[in-house]
């Protein structure tokens, strides 16, 4: 520390060089560590994201990313595609599409719940759910990430279109936990009644949009740009 | 450095690093930190991965801070501090999510709270900016340490109580019911009372031991 700092106003040259000095340490340090780790962060992040997919979509062993283009067409998505205007699809090993995992997400309890869900358009149904994140309550929201007999409801829930393929016939909701009646509806959690509802109008309003589009070209998602495992 | 100085030197350096264990804990003596330590320590694993962060972030701001002391002019001194700091905890936010995803969605945005928890800025004002880089370093490891193990003691009690297990794994029969108000924030705020007790507990029959033995001799 300067001795003299006590008898008169500091001079700015030693504050502008302390300040800008350590800056261009501190931003050197910030680069390189993002440059050395961002390669692994994306591996993580891609490979989290196959293992989510697989595990939404029972069956597949490879995906694709598409993206839904301003033609109204899937093409293959890339880097700079926004996660709302795409989807995974999924492959059995025979290369024969298994279904689509679609990201979606919305307002809980405590703040944002973003899931990734599987559609099968052969089944028309959802076969498959898992939350990316969320901060529900522990021990009564968060069980919308653990409570088995709750994640039973996506192993085939129901989302059958209209005659016209424009929309959902029976739009997804949740029921009050052993009243479901619907193969559409979802059994609540006792204590998480908040955090169930949410998921519910987050599957019912991603699959409002995406699931009369996946239907009307699954023919094309069966066939466009094959499966790319390691994407 | 002349021989006959080295041993206070180096009784001085042990006490650098085992007062943050202890004698200062920054949580169970200082009370400082304490919303990660009421937030994130609802299991084991969160908390030892919190202490660990915070540990790197301070072991590593209190090595810098003590290397450029006599550069940093004092009327500038906390804005270079927390960029310092904020330096760090950004090169941990991304070790963290290259050493694991799952990690980092736990602890949230925890991890980038380290920057305003007052036990980093502290150590870099009242030690790190007086002191040599060898004794700031264990000054930072000692606290760092400490909070780590305050933050387990947390975690531990919360995690055992509120999901019935430790590290993840389960310590009671099926038919355990689980204290979920443990692992809400209300629980935090119980197990540190508690331990606070404790801690003053045997802080007071330690001076009443040191007392006794004074009298007595």
């Amino acid at each position: 520390m300067p001795a003299d700092r006590s008898q008169s106003p500091p001079a700015s040259w030693p504050l502008y060089r302390a300040l800008v000095g350590v800056g261009v340490v501190c931003g050197l340090l910030i680069v390189s560590v993002f440059v050395l780790t961002g390669p692994v962060i994306a591996r993580n992040e891609a490979a989290a994201l196959q293992q989510a997919v697989f595990r939404v979509l029972p069956g597949a062993v490879a995906k694709a990313s598409l993206a839904l283009g301003e033609d109204g067409h899937f093409r293959p998505a890339a880097a700079d595609d926004a996660a709302h205007q795409m989807v995974h699809a999924g492959y059995d090993a025979n290369g024969e599409l298994v279904g689509v995992a679609i990201e979606a997400q919305g307002m809980g309890y405590q703040d944002v719940i973003r899931l990734l869900y599987g559609y099968a358009p052969q089944a028309q149904a959802i076969v498959g759910m898992q939350v990316l994140a969320s901060k529900e309550t522990p021990g009564l929201g968060d069980k919308i990430e653990k409570d088995p007999a709750f994640n039973a409801n996506f192993r085939a829930l129901a989302v059958p279109l209209s005659a016209d393929g424009l929309a959902p016939r029976q739009p997804i909701e949740a029921v009050k936990s052993g009243t479901k009646t619907r193969p559409s509806q979802i059994d609540g959690i006792t204590g998480a009644t908040i955090s169930s509802k949410a998921v519910a109008a987050i599957l019912r309003q991603s699959s409002t949009r995406w699931v009369p589009v996946v239907y009307r070209l699954q023919a094309e998602l069966a066939q466009q740009g094959g499966p790319d495992a390691g994407q | 450095m002349p021989g006959s100085e080295q041993p206070v030197i180096r009784a001085s350096s042990t006490d650098d690093f085992i007062k943050g264990l202890w004698r200062e804990n920054p949580v169970f003596v200082q009370v400082l930190g304490m919303c990660p330590v009421l937030a994130v320590t609802n299991s084991g694993i969160n908390a030892l991965a919190m202490g660990l962060a915070t540990t790197f972030v301070l072991v590593l701001s209190n090595a810098l801070v003590s290397m450029l002391r006599h550069f940093i002019p004092r009327q500038v001194r906390i804005a270079t501090f927390i960029l310092i700091i904020a330096t760090f905890v950004t090169v941990v936010d991304y070790l963290i999510q290259a050493i694991s995803l799952d990690l980092h969605r736990a602890l949230g945005a925890f991890i980038s709270l380290i920057v305003v928890n007052c036990l980093i800025l502290g150590r870099a004002e009242a030690f790190a900016s007086k002191h040599s880089v060898g004794r700031s370093i264990l000054d930072g490891l000692g606290m760092g340490l400490g909070f780590t193990l305050a933050l387990l003691c947390l975690g531990g009690v919360r995690e055992i109580l509120g999901s019935g297990s430790l590290f993840g794994v389960a310590l009671f029969p099926a038919g355990f019911q689980p204290w979920i108000v443990m692992i809400l924030p209300s629980g935090g705020f119980f197990t540190l009372g508690l331990w606070l007790l404790l801690f003053n507990h045997l802080k007071r029959r330690r001076l009443a031991q040191g007392l006794v033995r004074e009298v007595a001799s």
